[in-house]
């Protein structure tokens, strides 16, 4: 059964890029443990607004753990303490009464800094872009039947394309590595049938341009695994290195 | 006033032939001559995005347009259940014209039929080009592509992938639109919202948006607009769709002058996680699919207090079974619905608000197995445990109905262009497709044929029919427009009142959820015409906006979209309010049978109701399209 908590909030502050940042406290009271992590967040932001003050930005859409728009570190945790779970459904009985909470944003080079909690992740976009599609035209496909894709494959392919692109990946790694999330799409496409003829261009592309947005390397601490919401695997950046080093050797 | 006047531009022959000839009879542009149009398109959820992505591939230069931060996390990502095709792949008598025939029965003989027949033409085509793009569909063990069904359907034509359908086949029709910003022809302008259109000649020519970062209002010219911003389920408040989604685009496209059509056709999805609190900012979805395997019930006693697990079959009813014996579970999403309010009224509801039902897979564990049904449903069962706390392997499922999809949009005609030349509204956003009730796995299927299969015909036959002149963002009614919106932020800014606009969303949600929600009376919907306006007045003197314009500002945006929602309600419940008749989500209370089912009017009410705005304190003007069923006989609904 749901009951009431008190927390305290230590909550990043910042206007923009250009102004330094800080912490600043707040009390969130009468916290119903069956309210979410950004339901709380609201109840804090009401009684904000309703002293005239600006409320806390964060990004946020589905709330159902999808949509992959929501996300801060929370006592040093990106998205918070539970496994698996994006903030949106971090849930408030995961905190006792009295808790002290600390909220900051992704803090990565790849990920420049909005406003608050909010920062920009459009690097995910551009990855994506140099390479993380298969070359069909509307029309040109062929019948969907025409090319079977063995079970194991396909569902190889669904567990590293289950990818939301929230960035924890890159906010839990000491050298803020993207390589989870930019394998996650490699390895989606690289084992698919429809994905062979542009499997070493792709790894190729989408690593340069991972590199380019100024993410770091990968030194195998695993936190990006630990910290995604969707269980994506490490073994997807081995998957990747794997192609990469076959692609530069190849091309 | 009405008039009888709307032209849908249907073409004639036969129903089976009507896409195919059409295609052939529009106008093409030649592919020199692509280039020199541009087309903008708001949202990347599928329809947006699968636009966006085709017509680029044509040749357009496309500019595209999305709230989020990035067009990734449209909500089309949210859909979990599947996507239907009349593929026939389980050789279980499904046809394209099966499907066509399910929809319309399924929407209640509210849609019109060249529509759902062009949507099931396609339908095949979509998984073909989804396949094709990658999208990791679930599979059987010799490769090819496995199947479920879906309520409202006896046959199994539903692709999935996973619980995370919608999301897969968005991510696929969002790789193809990045392909396309890297090739060029697509140019992408995120987090950005529409505040209005600009119509010059009386012609859409482009939009006026607000950058969200900057807070900057930006213009943007185009030779068409294509309108793929979604549904205004939020107008509940509390519903399935994310918090961002609005109907903004189309409510201020509507003040410009295209028509509004069907607004009280409004889907009650069935199988959501019950309400709990007063601090509740959405609903979950919990799939559709569960049905498959899930039964309902209540106990039969409404005293009965003991656990679920304690209850015997023999003080179980298990409603939709025996009101439904044909489709049982698998009846479709009004009438679930429907059915769960009714027995929470008797006071059969369970959990501790009383406002929910069983949903059961006891008999399903033990005559498949927990492994079967842990691979059908396990993120489905780990969401549900997240948020509730409990168990649903071992303790019920908790539902109720909430909403969670528009049928009702802007009017369009076959070519899914509005009665504003040059205005296209495609997926959600329009009305077209799904009458007064949308089948399970069609909303995806509807997104995707839109923008993959149809809007690329049909625009070009627009564009290469239409002679249009050189338009800038310099004309006077970019600036016009520009000016109003701005004068509308400084004044929601300049309130400065005391109470927040999540308070006053809420108000009106509950408002239109109690007298316009699964069941409407005239009593009912003549307050809420009463109480609207109050709410309106009330928020434009006392509402608190906190930061500055021109900044990156949560309040100011959500205060822009409650300010619409808060015009919108009142269409609803006009819509509402006029159509003196029962059909699919719509349900009057006065207009039933017997045993309480819908009782439709089709002597009086066989038409789509498309709205065109007078003014905010106006009554809109109807005008009527009336629909005409050449192939399929009107009949009641029985899905007993």
């Amino acid at each position: 059964m749901s009951t009431k908590i008190n927390l305290t909030l230590k909550v990043w502050r910042q206007k923009n890029a250009q102004t330094p940042g800080h912490f600043e406290t707040y009390q969130a009271r009468d916290i119903d443990t069956d309210a979410s992590f950004l339901e709380m967040l609201d109840v804090v932001n009401a009684s904000l607004e309703r002293e005239g003050k600006e409320p806390i930005a964060f990004d946020h859409d589905c709330r159902e753990g999808i949509c992959g728009s929501c996300g801060a570190v929370v006592n040093g945790q990106a998205h918070g303490p539970e496994r698996e779970t994006t903030l949106c459904q971090l849930h408030m009985r995961k905190f006792r009464n009295g808790d002290t909470v600390t909220i900051e944003p992704w803090r990565a080079k790849g990920f420049p800094l909005i406003k608050d909690l909010v920062v920009d992740r459009s690097a995910f976009d551009r990855i994506i872009a140099a390479g993380g599609f298969i070359t069909v035209r509307t029309g040109q496909a062929p019948e969907a039947h025409a090319t079977p894709v063995p079970k194991d494959k396909a569902d190889w392919a669904m567990d590293a394309a289950q990818c939301i692109g929230c960035g924890a990946c890159v906010a839990a790694c000491p050298n803020a590595s993207a390589m989870l999330f930019v394998s996650a799409k490699v390895t989606h496409l690289n084992v698919l049938p429809q994905g062979q003829p542009e499997k070493t261009r792709r790894v190729l592309n989408m690593v340069a341009q991972m590199d380019k947005e100024g993410f770091g390397n990968c030194s195998n601490h695993y936190e990006c695994e630990a910290a995604c919401p969707k269980g994506i695997s490490v073994k997807n950046i081995a998957k990747m290195n794997r192609d990469h080093l076959v692609a530069s050797i190849a091309g | 006033m009405t008039s009888n006047g709307l032209d849908s531009k249907t073409p004639s022959g036969p129903m089976a032939e009507k896409w195919t000839r059409h295609k052939f009879d529009m106008k093409l542009v030649n592919p020199a001559n692509k280039r020199k149009y541009t087309v903008i398109v708001v949202g990347t959820g599928l329809a947006g995005a699968s636009a966006s992505a085709t017509l680029s591939e044509l040749g357009y230069k496309v500019k595209t347009f999305c709230i989020q931060d990035s067009p990734r996390r449209a909500h089309s990502i949210a859909a979990q259940g599947g996507i239907n095709a009349a593929k026939n792949y389980q050789n279980d008598g499904d046809s394209v014209y099966r499907l066509f025939y399910d929809t319309i029965k399924g929407g209640d003989f509210r849609s019109r039929e060249a529509n759902v027949h062009r949507l099931a033409e396609v339908s095949v085509n979509i998984i073909d080009q989804c396949v094709a793009q990658g999208v990791p569909f679930a599979r059987e063990y010799g490769g090819l592509l496995d199947n479920r069904s879906f309520g409202g359907a006896q046959v199994s034509r539903t692709f999935y992938a996973r619980g995370q359908t919608g999301q897969q086949l968005l991510l696929g029709a969002y790789s193809a639109l990045m392909k396309e910003v890297t090739a060029g022809g697509v140019t992408l302008f995120p987090r950005r919202e529409m505040l209005d259109l600009v119509v010059v000649d009386g012609r859409a020519r482009g939009i006026v948006v607000r950058n969200l970062l900057t807070g900057k209002l930006e213009s943007h010219a185009g030779d068409a607009v294509l309108l793929c911003t979604g549904g205004y389920g939020n107008v509940f408040y509390l519903s399935t769709n994310a918090k961002a989604c609005n109907v903004t685009a189309a409510w201020r496209t509507h003040k410009k002058g295209a028509y509004f059509a069907n607004a009280c056709y409004t889907q009650i999805h069935p199988t959501c996680i019950p309400v709990h609190g007063d601090y509740q900012s959405k609903l979950t979805l919990m799939s559709e699919s569960l049905r498959n395997d899930g039964r309902i019930w209540v106990p039969k006693n409404p005293e009965d207090k003991r656990p679920p697990h304690e209850i015997p079959e023999a003080d179980r009813d298990y409603y939709l079974e025996r009101k439904y014996p044909s489709f049982g579970n698998l009846a479709p999403r009004d009438i679930s619905s429907r059915s769960a309010k009714e027995q929470c009224d008797a006071g059969r509801g369970v959990g501790p608000t009383r406002q929910a039902v069983y949903l059961d897979f006891r008999d399903a564990i033990e005559r498949l197995g927990k492994d079967v049904i842990e691979a059908r449903y396990g993120n489905l069962f780990q969401m549900y445990e997240r948020i509730v706390d409990d168990d649903p392997y071992k303790v019920p499922m908790m539902i109720f109905p909430a909403s969670h999809y528009a049928m009702g949009g802007l009017w369009v005609d076959y070519n899914l262009m509005s009665n504003l030349p040059g205005l296209h509204v495609l997926g959600e956003a329009n009305f077209s497709d799904h009458g007064a009730n949308r089948l399970g796995a069609s909303a995806l299927m509807q997104g995707l044929a839109d923008g993959y299969f149809v809007i690329p015909y049909t625009l070009s036959h627009y564009l290469g029919s239409t002679k249009l002149e050189p338009v800038d963002t310099n004309h006077a009614e970019f600036k016009k427009a520009e000016e109003e919106a701005r004068a509308r932020i400084d004044k929601l800014l300049s309130i400065k009142g005391k109470r927040t606009v999540d308070e006053f969303h809420r108000q009106l949600g509950l408002l239109c959820w109690d007298k316009c929600g699964m069941a409407r009376d005239e009593k009912g919907l003549k307050e809420a015409l009463q109480e609207i306006p109050a709410i309106r007045e009330e928020f434009w003197q006392n509402v608190t906006v906190t930061g500055a314009g021109e900044d990156f500002n949560q309040s100011l945006e959500k205060a822009g979209r409650v300010a619409d929602f808060l015009e919108f309600a009142e269409l609803l419940v006009t819509d509402a309010l006029h159509r003196e008749e029962s059909c699919g989500g719509h349900f009057r209370v006065e207009h039933q049978t017997e045993d309480g089912e819908a009782k439709r009017d089709d002597e009086h009410f066989a038409y789509v109701g498309a709205w065109e705005f007078k003014g905010v304190d106006a009554a809109p003007e109807l005008h009527k399209e009336p629909l005409v069923f050449e192939e399929v006989h009107l009949a009641t609904r029985s899905y007993k």
